[in-house]
């Protein structure tokens, strides 16, 4: 019974989370521009979507910059975590409080301040600007997933790599960086959702000529969604599904 | 397409940055027989002073400033009166007589109370749902454990934006719920443009962040702990209040800080399920920047915003001072 109960009660909470999605997912096959009517099923919208520049655009924006942010951010984020953790602990103190101060911005504080430093500098804001501001925000979470790798690490691993006369800098490329993999890989991860999804850091950093997906909704919502948005976020959620299920099912043939 | 729109000293100044950086770890090198490893965080030190730590610094030099740059504390007199100006020149003109003209503009602490008392509610709500579901989740008999975490992540795949406007055809007047009703016999009912709403919207968007601390939290926890409480004579609700929960403080701590911050500061979800009836305080942070353009009011409120956020978070660390609480992971 009392099984049954928290099955129940996680079903509805699990449902109250998808009733949304299962309404966009729907919305998106109905052959008219309404959103409360059903009028019928089509591929309508998904055809159209291809055909709107508008969209393309965004959606090559969006990609492309959660691409480039995810590169330059697990670089940079590497680096700065292998260097934080070979840091004396004065030093190393200082460098994780600056890594957790955006965490303790809202995001609505990141995007103005950033938003503050490109006009103060007139700098013009467009892609490159929100490239920038998405770099930024992605890379602590990078530190945050490959500092927790390093300090598991054994360290005299690195040490014996020495020994058994390894230069540094191939016992870094080839025990170190082995070691904190994992770690990279999930931040990169983090990374690349992050600013896959972001829209207030974005919408504050960029230009209204150059949009993401986000922002983009965001100034077509007041007109009305285009069903063919919502088409859009349903093909980029499958294809995010299928992918986990590869993923999921690789790493179980692995084990 | 790709705007390139840097002035030719950024990039000189780029260029140089990563020539130097370059130059650095050669000689590094060289030296050492070997990379001075501390000095791989040179480069993020540099990108961050240049883009989290200066443009904090910008917040409060537009937040005691005026339009020519003048010292003021203007700023947060705005804040807490909204008519400042107005009022100000009522009383040059009309001296003392002005006075009976005068009066406070609340709008500004008006609308930071309604956030922060929507945010609380949120938060409660968040824990009072969130709770029993990363309990249940973490139950060592439910072995769905795994699958239910990826359950709570995947809507947060779907955009944010498309989630909320998918939340507007359920809930608006000829949306779902409200054809349903009238299919029933019943009236419709006004469910959208209101502060529940726009709380509706809030749970919905930020629960997941509530259950992933805690539920990271138990998982991690030393079940044989709830098996001695019970073996020691403890029934279910003891355990679970005894030793279970003071256990997972926390996950806790670290679940309300990801609900309550992006709650205050939200500005998306009560501009679309409010439609505007209901102003919070990212509301009119944003309003002050872009519509205004009044950047000097606009930096003020978000120094107030951050000060309090700090000063929350302050107040939850002395709660669990280790900092366990884990993120989303």
């Amino acid at each position: 019974m009392m099984k049954f109960l928290k099955r129940f009660y996680l079903g509805i909470i699990l449902v109250f989370l998808y009733v949304p999605i299962g309404v966009l997912i729907v919305q998106s096959f109905n052959a008219g521009k309404s959103r409360a009517k059903w009028e019928g099923f089509s591929f309508r919208w998904y055809v159209e979507l291809f055909q709107d520049t508008r969209i393309m655009n965004a959606l090559y924006v969006t990609v492309s910059i959660a691409l480039l942010a995810m590169i330059f951010a697990t670089i940079l984020g590497t680096l700065a975590a292998i260097g934080i953790y070979s840091m004396k602990k004065r030093p190393q103190a200082l460098m994780m409080t600056l890594t957790n101060l955006p965490n303790t911005m809202p995001d609505i504080v990141t995007g103005i301040s950033l938003m503050l430093l490109f006009l103060f500098t007139k700098v013009e804001r467009g892609y490159m600007t929100m490239l920038l501001a998405h770099i930024t925000f992605d890379v602590p979470y990078v530190i945050l997933s490959v500092l927790p790798k390093l300090k598991q690490m054994n360290k005299h691993t690195y040490e014996a790599a020495l020994d058994l006369g390894a230069t540094p800098t191939y016992a870094l490329t080839h025990v170190i960086i082995p070691e904190c993999k994992q770690g990279i890989i999930t931040g990169a991860m983090l990374a690349f959702t992050l600013s896959l999804d972001d829209f207030t850091i974005s919408y504050f950093t960029t230009s209204p000529l150059v949009q993401n997906l986000s922002t983009l909704i965001y100034s077509a919502a007041r007109k009305g969604i285009e069903p063919s948005l919502n088409a859009l976020s349903a093909l980029m959620f499958i294809s995010l599904l299928v992918l986990l299920l590869i993923v999921n099912r690789r790493t179980a043939e692995n084990n | 397409m790709l705007d390139l729109s840097l002035p030719w000293w950024g990039w000189l100044l780029m260029g140089a940055g990563l020539v130097g950086f370059i130059a650095m770890l050669v000689v590094s090198i060289r030296r050492n027989q070997g990379v001075k490893r501390s000095l791989f965080a040179s480069p993020y030190t540099l990108w961050m002073i240049i883009f989290t730590v200066l443009p904090v610094i910008l917040i409060g030099y537009y937040a005691f400033t005026d339009m020519n740059g003048n010292f003021t504390l203007d700023n947060f007199r705005n804040f807490w009166d909204s008519n400042y100006e107005s009022n100000k020149v009522i009383m040059q003109a009309m001296g003392e007589a002005g006075a009976a003209y005068v009066s406070r503009g609340t709008v500004n602490v008006d609308t930071l109370v309604y956030s922060l008392w929507m945010a609380f509610k949120c938060t409660a709500i968040c824990l009072i749902a969130g709770y029993p579901a990363a309990l249940f989740m973490a139950d060592r008999n439910m072995k769905l454990g795994p699958t239910l975490v990826v359950l709570f992540i995947i809507p947060m795949w779907m955009n944010f934006l498309l989630r909320t406007i998918a939340w507007m055809s359920l809930l608006e007047d000829s949306g779902l719920i409200n054809s349903f009703l009238r299919k029933l016999g019943f009236d419709g009912v006004q469910l959208m443009y209101n502060s529940n709403a726009v709380l509706l919207g809030m749970v919905y968007n930020f629960l997941p962040f509530m259950v992933f601390p805690i539920y990271t939290v138990l998982n991690k926890m030393d079940f044989r702990l709830s098996e001695a409480a019970a073996d020691l004579g403890c029934n279910s609700w003891q355990t679970l209040y005894k030793v279970v929960m003071p256990l997972s403080i926390p996950g806790v701590i670290s679940g309300i800080t990801m609900v309550f911050m992006p709650s205050v500061t939200t500005f998306f979800i009560p501009r679309m399920l409010g439609g505007g009836n209901t102003m919070m305080f990212g509301d009119l942070i944003e309003s002050k920047f872009l519509v205004e353009g009044n950047w000097n009011v606009g930096s003020a409120l978000s120094l107030i915003m951050m000060v309090l956020i700090l000063i929350s978070l302050s107040i939850l660390r002395k709660a669990d001072p280790n900092g366990e609480g884990g993120g989303i992971a």
